[in-house]
């Protein structure tokens, strides 16, 4: 059914279908909306879960950690300084091999203190063993969670999901969504059964020490389901569509690349901003074009390869960073590339919208003009010079 | 240990702890007295680490390890699972760890657990330092006590401060059931084991558990200068039932007897001065939970 609502509204109605047994969170902005919502939905007797109140973010994720281990279905939710807090839980997750989801409500990190959206908060944890995906819009954001569910449960994968979405573009921005009907989303995805699981008439031991001897091969187990993961997705995106009729990669989504000359690359929501001007751009006869990043974890490095290899110049938006060296997606796009023949001619890379500056269709006209053949390494769009003046004596 | 009710042993045989290690010890009795209906979440430790070694594992129970200071946060998810599951009321719930993963990194998500009321037995194994580490000083190492980060030299004569008064801080929380134990009195702690896990709601129990390496004792002396700790008043041994507290009565000693067999307090045995501080701490238990017996008592 389609309703006119808030971005953590459409959240939390998407995770209340998938009916999780155990959902635990800690309030911090922009995500306290969908755990609210969804703590109502608990006191109303409306889900039947255990909404379990934390002292922090670091429980929040233990405690779905414990919940998940004992074979039920979990939920949590967190943004920022949230997410950095549960950073050891989120690694331990992992390699637990536990089908966890969380929302990730994008907001930058401190210090400054700073509420506002950019996406350093997911992106540093892009190596955490978590499957990632990025939203662009708000049904897309609420169908994320349904697919995360179906992905980190399939017995094949048996991995985390963290699905990243803009803070308050997202979380409070009000968009018309549809809401699919239990009956759709239990016949998408059936009820969780462990593969393993704590249980009294079974005693297994989870978490065990694991010297030299067996370690690795626990990591290298985790790079080769990613791997399938890359497979799972479309067919987890297909049945998707099957469903609810609503059609998305999962992967990567070419925006009029065909024929392309100049092409931005780039993960979240501002992936709206740059159609509305890549059309704006296309009728005016520029050849632009859009390609955004759903899977950022596993990173669909042949599904880029093929849609970009032909695009003669590429410009990488990243709206976070890695202090010291490349922007983050800007060096992995760049490696796509590496030790390639047929490849774009030119990747420039852009950092925008850090700690909530907004990113305009003219910060992304502007994007598009510096697309030169002169190649442009973390160019910082819509800086302040004004404000680096200031000299502290 | 010899619970004649006990038909299996939940912790077996073939792990890799020390010779005398008092933590063992504790851990199989408290295991075997709360049944085999029990999930274990156990914090990153010594406990851990000589029980779970791949592809062994002592465990006869489900038995979780995530981090160090998130047993009493996992436990708080076994338990919303399990009644979720409609399981919870025949399942015992037991978070455990060390004095470090208890008292230091792990205060505040115990506190959450107390706090947020789940039916859970936390047991904290207290040796008094970071032993899986190499005795490093915790919040519950002894006042004067030489460790690896309290180290002895000519400005310092070890760690500067007493034990942090957990089970009285945890007591705050309000919770139906708080004991001390010790592997000197194995029978008392079963006994408090199977009183607590029969009381819904957080209960915490924290047993004193001799390390011959990090105490630098003979590994056969653990149960004697465990029970020295008792019979000293250093580490009264209580119960709080609702708040109400009982202890077990002693003849006080003099602490001496206690610091003397080892080797961590082995500055101070020509120190009256510091020995008299020492006193002091046992006298003022001794008073605070009249420990004093009237008459001697019975074995």
């Amino acid at each position: 059914m389609k309703e006119f609502l808030e971005g953590s509204q459409a959240i939390a109605k998407m995770v209340k279908l998938c009916r999780p047994g155990v959902i635990s969170a800690y309030p911090i902005t922009p995500q306290t909306h969908i755990v609210e919502e969804l703590a109502q939905f608990v006191s109303n007797g409306e889900l039947d879960s255990q909404f379990i109140n934390v002292e922090s973010e670091h429980s929040a994720a233990s405690v779905v950690l414990g919940a998940s281990a004992t074979g039920v279905r979990v939920f949590s939710a967190t943004s920022s300084q949230g997410l950095f807090y549960m950073q050891e839980v989120i690694f331990n997750i992992a390699g637990l091999r536990l089908p966890v989801v969380l929302a990730c409500a994008n907001r930058a990190i401190s210090a400054p203190i700073n509420i506002w959206n950019d996406q350093q908060d997911s992106v540093p944890l892009r190596d955490a063993g978590w499957i990632q995906l990025y939203a662009e819009d708000v049904q897309e954001t609420a169908d994320l969670h349904l697919i995360a569910y179906r992905l980190a449960e399939d017995k094949n994968i048996m991995l985390p999901v963290m699905v990243c979405m803009d803070g308050f573009t997202l979380t409070h921005g009000i968009e018309t969504v549809d809401i699919p009907s239990q009956e759709l989303v239990d016949k998408y995805l059936p009820p969780y059964k462990a593969p393993y699981k704590l249980d009294t008439e079974n005693p297994i031991t989870i978490g065990p020490l694991v010297d030299a001897d067996y370690y690795m091969e626990t990591r290298y187990a985790i790079e080769q389901t990613m791997k399938d993961v890359l497979k799972a997705i479309p067919k987890a995106t297909a049945e998707f569509a099957k469903v609810f009729g609503r059609e998305y990669n999962g992967l990567i989504e070419g925006y009029r690349i065909s024929d392309a000359d100049k092409v931005i690359v780039a993960m979240g929501s501002v992936c709206g901003t740059i159609k509305d001007t890549v059309d704006e751009l296309r009728k005016k006869g520029k050849k632009v074009g859009l390609l955004k990043i759903t899977s950022y974890r596993p990173f669909p490095i042949q599904e880029i390869y093929e849609a970009l290899k032909g695009v003669p110049r590429l410009a990488v938006l990243d709206r976070a960073l890695s202090l010291g060296s490349y922007a983050p997606l800007a060096s992995e796009v760049r490696a796509v590339f590496f030790g390639k023949k047929k490849k774009p001619s030119v990747i420039s890379s852009f950092v925008a919208g850090l700690g909530g500056r907004d990113i305009t269709k003219d910060s992304i006209k502007n994007i598009f003009s510096m697309l030169t053949n002169k190649e442009r390494a973390g160019e910082f769009i819509d800086l302040k010079p004004e404000l680096l003046q200031e000299k502290y004596e | 240990m010899s619970d004649p009710t006990v038909k299996k042993n939940l912790f077996s045989v073939g792990h890799t702890g020390c010779a005398g290690c008092g933590q063992v010890m504790a851990a199989r009795a408290v295991i075997n007295s709360a049944g085999p209906n029990t999930i274990i979440a156990n914090s990153t430790g010594c406990l851990e680490v000589l029980s779970t070694k791949y592809p062994e594992t002592a465990w006869e129970v489900p038995f979780i390890h995530s981090l160090f200071e998130n047993s009493a946060a996992v436990a708080s998810g076994v338990e919303a699972a399990l009644i979720y599951l409609g399981k919870k009321d025949t399942t015992n719930i037991i978070a455990q760890g060390g004095d470090g993963g208890t008292a230091d990194i792990g205060l505040q998500a115990l506190s959450g657990m107390l706090e947020r009321g789940h039916d859970i037995l936390y047991v904290c194994y207290d040796n008094e330092a970071y032993m899986n580490t190499g005795v490093q000083r915790s919040g519950l190492t002894p006042f004067k006590t030489n460790t690896s980060t309290s180290p002895i030299g000519k400005a310092s004569l070890g760690n500067v401060r007493p034990k942090k008064p957990l089970p009285e801080i945890v007591n705050a929380h309000g919770i139906p059931y708080v004991a001390t134990a010790s592997i000197a009195f194995i029978q008392d702690l079963q006994r408090k084991v199977k009183k607590a896990i029969s009381i819904k709601g957080p209960k915490y129990i924290q047993v004193h558990v001799p390390c011959p390496l990090g105490w630098r004792h003979e590994s056969n002396q653990s149960v004697a200068v465990g029970k020295l700790a008792i019979e000293t008043g250093l580490y009264p041994l209580i119960e709080y039932e609702n708040g109400v507290l009982t202890a077990r009565k002693i003849q006080p000693k003099p602490v001496e007897e206690y610091l003397k067999v080892q080797g961590r307090f082995k500055h101070l045995l020509n120190n009256p001065e510091e020995i008299k501080k020492i006193q002091e701490i046992a006298d003022n238990n001794i008073r605070k939970y009249n420990l004093k017996a009237e008459t001697a008592p019975q074995a």
